[in-house]
């Protein structure tokens, strides 16, 4: 019932077109609201004179709960042991950090950094009763997850048996047996093809093992699949030939392939490589093709992937890939499959700046973000862990809006870098508002969230005041106070309040006509009961919210 | 405080899709007949499984005691808290035979007044823990193994002594998508320090002697590589019969290495693991090879699982200075106690007081226990305040892992005079301030 108010402060929302206005924000209950009726005075006002107001930060795509990256947490005990402890405070829990930290740590942390909703972009259905569990235990933020799909071997059959509405069923009741947010495709078809013994699948019209069906006609599937039940977040992609050279060919043929279907493309620094695929030393940058077909084709969208320097682990449900990695690295390496549905790898990494790869790495990310026009199609992102911790966002932002700081990085990074790509050319510097667009407004709507990423009327109350700060970094690294539905949950640094948060999900119906035969299918090649496989509501953090499947309707 | 489980009926009642937690296999198929709440059929359960379900529930013993003596439930958690909220150095060992629901209650409770904490699992720390660490792990979910295995390895186990229903669920008569014949789909190879005895019937056995398993693994993987290997220079196992296997292993598309408590026993345990996924990795070159571990019952994989994601350490974890640390064998519980180190214990279903060396167990006996258990336990009847509690799985709700990590919902058929594991921890966890 409590009436607050956000007094004065300098507010970017670009949801709702204020960039930079000076104004009061007023919410109750946790939501946002009109300001005070007549005769009503606020019981609480927060100043935030002087101060820049955005809306909580929205990570469109990262790994923080599931099997994945709990053996990655448990395989590392070194990456912790070197990172500063997370120690327990009257009302917090301890917990290690490092590029995978545990579950309370990463609530913490994603708080401190003024974060407030947070996607995991990877989990196999079965695991969802194992993800839940994890999101339960990470305090603060409203969470999500996105089922793997692209290799469910249920999914590849029905697509390769051109019976497209029960591929459409079987996801919306795979989605609501998971209590999961969207579809994820991982390397079509490569994985299965991992794990029928071959290696990999490299082109998008080679079928895969055992099954007439390839990665167009999985893309196709489940891109029409997520359109056609309404989902609000259209298919999310990992595309065929993640991290090789030549891959831009590939990352194209995607997007073609969609033919005007709504789609996501995860990371998409990864896919962006020209140069020959045998070759490693003809590696270069292939934005500029890639990003002049994002500027032309709206129904598609980006997140980054930026790779920053340093230590972090590698984590995906690209089977291969992860062998590939630690072919690569001669790092320890683990591998887990999860029956009927997908792979795993991980493998720890160092992004090194005189690593000619890894400068061009780093170099291509940023040129994604300087080249796309439009921001609020380009999430950004880390691909937490696997260029980066999220906690290195504040560097990604200094980057982006300092061209000074970016060029004094080019100019130590391994030299190649600057014939392989155009970074040296490109003056564009973000403003505030663009970096509240690529931070929250735009994976919101990119989402679907329609109450995350803006502060107009009916928004959660999910606000970070930062210090106006000329250096970007220490502006970013330290917000002044987050609110978490309303809550004050974090003032200069310190954790105030341990909310639970909510998990989202959707529930977009299915023909249970389709029922009896993936009972069949479940019951013949799962281990477990079809009955033990769904979750329900009460697994959900915070009892869980859904967020309505209404054909794509847009937050503002 | 509540009791848990079903309302009780004099009639029949059936109870489908229930959960076995008696071995890692975790059987979740079983239709338990309910009588007067009592189970009177474990339908699809195995011998083992059929007398867990079927074991008579304690009865008439108090539900909680402080000092031998009978206490209410309040008296008993307030006293608990007393002691763990007083202890300098407290430690919280057990776990792995409770829910996650409850394992996560008790690593807060561990956090909060910042106790060592370690899960008592002795067998396998090998693989899901120190070799895991140090190289990685290279496993599947054992539906994969139905689905798909051609080549079966049992190393230093035979899972029909010990989980008996493992071969025709996952892995020798399992018929899935491409094993559509189970057994005559797949060959099935034992290792092991003599030939089972439970009608395993393998394609190939190799006799290992004991402690060279190592030895035999090495010279398996010199084998596959193609590395000429002169007689006698692989003193524990016959190079023939290791040929045979490296043979076999080579035409094999997607073969596993079950990994059995009989190559955990030694000192270098970690080393055979490190071996097998060594030799697993340079398989992965041409073909799919997983190790697997053949965990035990109860819900190891559960903890190992959750102290991992609330700690970042999966074992062997030392709260006291407000943060987690981790260092196996310092912070052990055996090793902790054996020191003469801890000043309180709370022990959450395990049996330190009869398990460990006699260092440790006099230690033990000289400091503040609260003893959790589903029945009495040396550790039980020595604890300065103990608990009985409702069997999980068959009286109370809850999750529990399966041995390759899969999680699944327990699914309670009886009523229990005594209650959950978890419903006692969060007393306690209120009594020492823990956070929710």
């Amino acid at each position: 019932m409590t009436l607050t108010r956000i007094r004065g402060g300098t507010v970017h929302d670009p949801a709702n077109n204020r960039d930079g206005v000076v104004m009061d924000l007023w919410f109750r209950d946790g939501l946002m609201v009109e300001g005070p009726g007549p005769g009503e005075s606020p019981s609480r006002t927060y100043d935030a004179s002087g101060l820049v107001v955005m809306p909580g930060g929205v990570d469109m795509h990262c790994h923080i709960a599931g099997p994945k990256v709990n053996l990655a947490r448990k395989m590392r005990p070194e990456d912790h042991r070197d990172a500063a402890p997370v120690r327990r405070t009257p009302i917090t829990r301890s917990g290690t950090a490092g590029s995978v930290p545990s579950t309370f740590a990463t609530g913490y942390l994603y708080a401190g950094l003024g974060y407030t909703t947070a996607v995991d972009a990877a989990i196999p259905p079965l695991a969802a009763r194992h993800t839940h569990e994890e999101f339960h235990d990470t305090p603060i933020l409203d969470k999500a997850f996105l089922i793997l799909m692209g290799n469910n071997y249920y999914a590849l059959k029905a697509i390769s048996e051109g019976e497209y509405e029960r591929a459409r069923a079987f996801a919306g009741w795979l989605l609501e047996s998971s209590r999961a947010y969207g579809i994820k495709v991982v390397n079509p078809g490569g994985v299965e093809a991992w794990k029928s013994g071959w290696n990999n699948i490299h082109s998008l019209d080679e079928e895969v093992p055992h099954l007439p069906v390839t990665p167009r006609m999985i893309l196709r599937g489940l891109a029409q699949a997520s359109m056609d039940l309404g989902l609000p977040h259209p298919v999310h992609i990992h595309c065929n030939n993640l991290g090789l050279p030549g891959n831009a060919a590939t990352t194209i043929g995607t997007m073609e392939a969609l033919e005007g279907r709504r789609a996501h493309l995860a990371h998409i620094q990864f896919h962006s490589y020209g140069g020959e695929v045998s070759d490693q030393a003809s590696f270069r940058s292939d934005v500029p093709r890639l990003a002049e077909w994002i500027n032309s084709h709206p129904e598609v969208s980006v997140d980054v992937g930026q790779v920053l320097f340093g230590s972090t682990t590698s984590m995906t449900g690209d089977g291969p890939l992860g062998y590939f990695l630690h072919q690569v690295t001669g790092r320890k390496w683990t591998s887990a499959d999860t029956e009927m549905e997908a792979g795993c790898g991980i493998v720890p990494i160092v992004y090194k700046e005189k690593s000619f790869v890894h400068a061009l790495q780093w170099a291509i990310g940023l040129e994604w973000y300087l080249l796309v026009k439009d921001p609020w199609r380009v999430g950004m992102s880390t691909d937490h862990p696997n260029g980066a911790s999220f906690v290195a966002y504040p560097e990604l932002v200094a980057l982006l809006m300092d061209r000074g700081y970016r060029r004094d990085v080019l100019n130590r990074v391994h030299p190649r870098v600057r014939e392989r790509s155009i970074l040296q050319d490109l003056d564009r510097e973000y403003t505030l508002q663009e970096i509240a667009i690529i931070s929250r407004a735009g994976p919101a709507r990119l989402l679907g969230l329609s109450t995350k990423g803006h502060l107009g009327v009916g928004a959660d109350a999910d606000i970070t005041i930062y210090n106006s700060d000329r250096d970007r970094r220490r502006m970013f690294e330290l917000p002044r106070m987050v609110f978490k539905a309303g809550e004050l949950v974090v003032d200069r640094g310190e954790i105030r309040a341990e909310s639970r948060g909510l998990t989202w999900h959707v529930r977009p119906g299915y023909d249970d006509g389709v029922l009896p035969d993936i009972r069949r299918w479940f019951e013949s090649y799962y281990t477990i009961r079809f009955r033990n496989y769904p979750v329900d509501d009460s697994c959900l953090s915070g009892g869980g919210a859904v967020s309505p499947c209404d054909g794509g309707k847009r937050n503002p | 405080m509540a009791t848990s489980g079903p309302r009780a009926s004099s009639s029949l009642t059936l109870i489908s899709d229930a959960v076995c937690a008696r071995c890692g296999c975790a059987c979740d198929d079983i239709e338990l007949v309910v009588e007067s709440n009592r189970v009177r059929e474990a339908r699809n359960a195995c011998s083992m499984g059929a007398e867990w379900f079927l074991a008579s529930p304690e009865a008439g013993l108090p539900k909680a005691l402080i000092g031998g003596r009978e206490a209410s439930l309040d008296a008993a958690v307030a006293e608990a808290g007393r002691i763990l909220s007083e202890a300098r150095f407290p430690l919280v060992h057990g776990l792995a035979n409770a829910t996650c629901e409850a394992q996560r209650v008790a690593v807060s409770i561990a956090d909060r007044i910042g106790a060592c904490l370690d899960t008592a699992m002795p067998l396998h720390r090998g693989l899901s823990g120190m070799a895991f660490q140090g190289v990685g792990e290279i496993h599947c979910s054992l539906g994969e193994v139905k689905n798909r295995a051609d080549l079966v390895i049992f190393w230093g186990c035979d899972p029909g002594r010990t989980h008996p229903r493992h071969g025709e669920r996952y892995s020798i008569g399992a018929k899935g998508l491409f094993t559509p014949l189970g057994r005559q789909s797949r060959r099935i190879a034992h290792v092991d320090l003599h030939p089972d005895s439970s009608g395993l019937n393998p394609d190939l056995f190799v006799p290992v002697e004991p402690g060279k398993d190592f030895e035999a693994l090495w010279t398996l993987r010199a084998l596959l590589r193609g590395h000429e290997i002169p007689a006698g220079a692989c003193p524990g196992a016959p190079l023939e019969a290791l040929r045979a296997l490296a043979e076999a292993m080579k035409g094999s598309r997607f073969g596993v290495l079950f990994l059995g408590a009989g190559t955990s026993t030694a000192a270098d345990s970690h080393m055979v693991v490190d071996a097998a996924l060594a030799m697993a990795l340079d398989l992965n070159r041409k073909s799919r090879f997983y190790v697997s571990p053949m965990r035990a019952g109860g819900n190891p994989a559960g903890a190992d699982n959750v102290v991992t994601w609330q700690t970042g350490y999966p074992f062997g974890v030392h709260l006291g200075r407000g943060y987690p640390r981790f260092n196996p064998g310092e912070f052990s519980t055996e090793e902790v106690l054996s020191r003469g180190e801890a000043d309180a214990a709370l022990v959450v279903a395990a049996d330190p007081a009869s398990e460990l060396n006699p260092a440790a167990r006099k230690h033990l006996a000289a400091i503040g226990v609260v003893a959790l258990d589903y029945g009495e336990t040396e550790t039980t009847r020595s604890a300065r305040v103990s608990f009985m509690l409702a069997p999980y799985g068959l009286a109370t709700p809850g999750t529990i892992y399966r041995m390759d990590d899969v999680s699944l919902p327990a699914r309670p058929a009886v009523r229990s005079a005594y209650p959950p594991a978890e419903e006692v921890l969060r007393g306690i966890a209120r009594a020492v301030g823990a956070l929710p």
